[in-house]
């Protein structure tokens, strides 16, 4: 049996379906993100495990004991909130112990786990400080902090990163996943960052509409997206999706059954930039983008003078093409995903 | 010239000081006046002040009971009132509905009408009851006519509490008593307070229903300045000195807290 189940967890606000039906299974110690875009009910389905929010129907077990009717105080789960959420009243360390204050810990059991939390997270100057006088940065451990002390069943994580500057969100990411790694502690996470969910999960859950679309490892995800939202919501620049009518020839050049009917899927990096005349695609460039590491062009089909699909391709080296050039496009063989016209993915390739 | 103004904004400041004050000052110097002085014209500034009228009262009237029936009544009532307005501003505050803010409305409606208008049915009911002329008859009618204001002021200071911490409480394992104990009692001092003090000043001053619902027995003070006015003729000086031993207690109270109040504000607004 899983440490933490759902089963059959379901969710109404009013008569809108925000959670339908979810089944998962999250065993100790996983660190699972909770991923999709805005409005699938990912902070949703977070709260429902916190308890922040009633559940309609299905069930919930931790640890072997059904929870789902229990008050969040009395759940042993941590949650670190989008805006923090500390006490504004209160110190650092009255932040962090607070949850023991009132389970009456000793005090100095409560001092020595305050302590070791703090130098865990860089802390130790800043504990008689009110959160205030903290950085955003700051604040975001203290919140961090406010979970560790308190050793809990299983940490939620609601978007903790997205009030963060793009550089110090890339540190705190890497610090969560090496926390995560010391303390061993299961943990959910919730982002709409494809990155996030790529960079720190063992397992990603990608939600749409309140429903679970694919739950398997970051690579998994990438390598056998289970339809076309999947395939394209997971990878930056997103996977090229061409309707088979659009561009008849493409099913001949990726090696799928001709007669498919429905999408054909390329992630960027299986696209081809060749010279012009070379290439089983002619094309013309579109844009060029250069990041440094990679370039990304985007080119659009030719066919009869006419402009045709626009694809990307991403290489990892540097590129003299402007915009307007003639160029020929081609894919790496077997490196294809077919989606039918529903978008789910079609055991494709024969 | 911006020394002139100056000048100009003290002088002015100190010219509507002294016109709101004058009722109060004079209602003071009069209290210290014999019945002949308090009516002499023109009325005498400089006299050998006596506390005549001050025997007088308490010599008439039994000053002390009504004094303790003014602080049984106000202390009760806003006690009361705070612990049945803060849970109804909690709910209201942290789990609104799409009715929250009519049921609002509604409340605050009640005060929109005159008291007077509700003088018939509510002395019957209390006559009824057996609460005439009773404390306990004035601290249910002073509790529940202060109710709405009360509402309100801790439903907007509830508001400013980003519900973000309370679940933040709840998820380290408060329960709601505890989460209002450490969180919202701290973070609302100021409101809390400001509340409270305004219901005491409200409960205090309260005239109409104290002097229609009770007499001898549960009289407030202000029934007390009420029975100076009587039809045998004005009698200013006591009138004043009764009004003047009526009002103290109060604003002595306001005077301390209005520092306690200020501080809390400050400490409310503290984000």
């Amino acid at each position: 049996m899983a440490f933490l189940e759902l089963n059959g967890v379901e969710k109404y606000f009013g008569t809108v379906h925000a959670i339908r039906g979810i089944n998962l299974a999250i065993e100790k110690g996983e660190f699972v993100v909770f991923v999709g875009p805005s409005g699938c009910g990912k902070s949703t389905l977070l709260r429902l495990i916190a308890g922040l929010e009633p559940i309609d129907a299905g069930r919930l077990v931790l640890d072997g004991r059904d929870i789902t009717q229990l008050a969040s105080s009395k759940r042993d789960l941590a949650m670190v909130f989008q805006s923090y959420a500390l006490y504004p009243h209160m110190s650092v360390a009255d932040n962090m112990s607070f949850a023991l204050r009132l389970a009456n810990v000793d005090r100095a059991i409560i001092k020595e786990k305050v302590q070791r939390a703090a130098e865990i997270l860089n802390l130790t100057n800043y504990l008689a400080r009110t959160p205030k006088e903290l950085s955003g940065g700051q604040r975001q451990r203290v919140a961090i902090g406010r979970a560790i002390v308190r050793a809990p069943k299983v940490f939620l994580f609601d978007e903790p990163l997205s009030n963060l500057d793009a550089a110090l969100r890339g540190q705190t990411r890497l610090e969560i996943v090496k926390l995560h790694r010391e303390l061993g502690a299961t943990t959910i996470y919730v982002t709409h960052d494809q990155t996030e969910a790529m960079t720190m999960a063992d397992r990603v859950v990608v939600l749409r509409d309140g429903a679970v679309e694919q739950v398997g490892s970051p690579l998994d995800l990438y390598d056998s997206p289970a339809n076309r939202f999947v395939a394209q919501f997971i990878g930056t620049p997103q996977m090229n999706v061409v309707d088979t009518t659009e561009l008849p020839g493409l099913g001949d050049i990726v090696g799928a059954r001709a007669s498919t009917d429905g999408f054909i899927g390329v992630r960027p990096e299986h696209v081809l930039v060749l010279p012009a005349g070379s290439g089983r695609l002619p094309a013309q460039v579109e844009v060029v983008e250069s990041l440094g590491a990679d370039t990304l062009i985007y080119a659009s089909t030719r066919r009869d003078g006419k402009a045709g699909v626009t694809l990307v391709a991403k290489q990892n080296s540097r590129t003299r093409l402007r915009v307007g050039d003639s160029i020929g496009l081609d894919i790496t063989p077997q490196s294809f995903h077919l989606f039918d016209r529903q978008g789910h993915t079609v055991s494709a390739r024969q | 010239m911006k020394h002139f103004a100056l000048i100009l904004r003290t002088v002015a400041a100190w010219a509507v000081t002294l016109l709101l004050v004058f009722p109060l000052i004079w209602l003071v110097l009069t209290a210290f006046k014999t019945e002949q002085q308090a009516i002499a014209i023109p009325p005498e500034l400089f006299f050998v002040p006596t506390m005549e009228s001050f025997a007088e009262v308490n010599l008439r009237s039994d000053y002390l009971l009504y004094a303790r029936n003014s602080v049984l009544t106000s202390v009760i009532s806003t006690l009361l009132g705070l612990a049945i307005a803060a849970p109804a501003a909690y709910s209201m505050a942290f789990f609104r509905t799409k009715r929250t803010r009519d049921i609002l409305m509604w409340m605050l409606s009640t005060k929109m009408m005159p008291a007077v208008g509700a003088l018939v049915p509510i002395y019957v009911m209390a006559q009824t009851a057996g609460m005439l002329d009773t404390l306990s008859g004035l601290i249910i009618v002073f509790t529940l006519s202060n109710l709405p204001i009360m509402v309100w002021m801790l439903y907007s200071g509830f508001k400013d509490i980003p519900p973000d911490i309370l679940e933040a409480a709840r998820m380290d394992g408060a329960n709601v008593w505890l989460e209002f104990l450490h969180v919202i009692r701290p973070l609302a001092m100021g409101t809390l307070s400001s509340t409270g003090l305004l219901c005491l000043v409200l409960s205090w001053n309260e005239a109409f229903w104290s002097l229609n619902l009770s007499s001898a027995k549960a009289g407030t003070l202000a029934t007390l300045i009420a029975s100076y006015s009587s039809p045998e003729g004005l009698f200013w000086a006591k009138l004043s000195a009764a009004s003047l031993m009526a009002i103290a207690p109060i604003v002595v109270v306001g005077w301390f807290s209005q520092k306690q109040l200020v501080q809390g504000l400050t400490f409310g607004a503290v984000k």
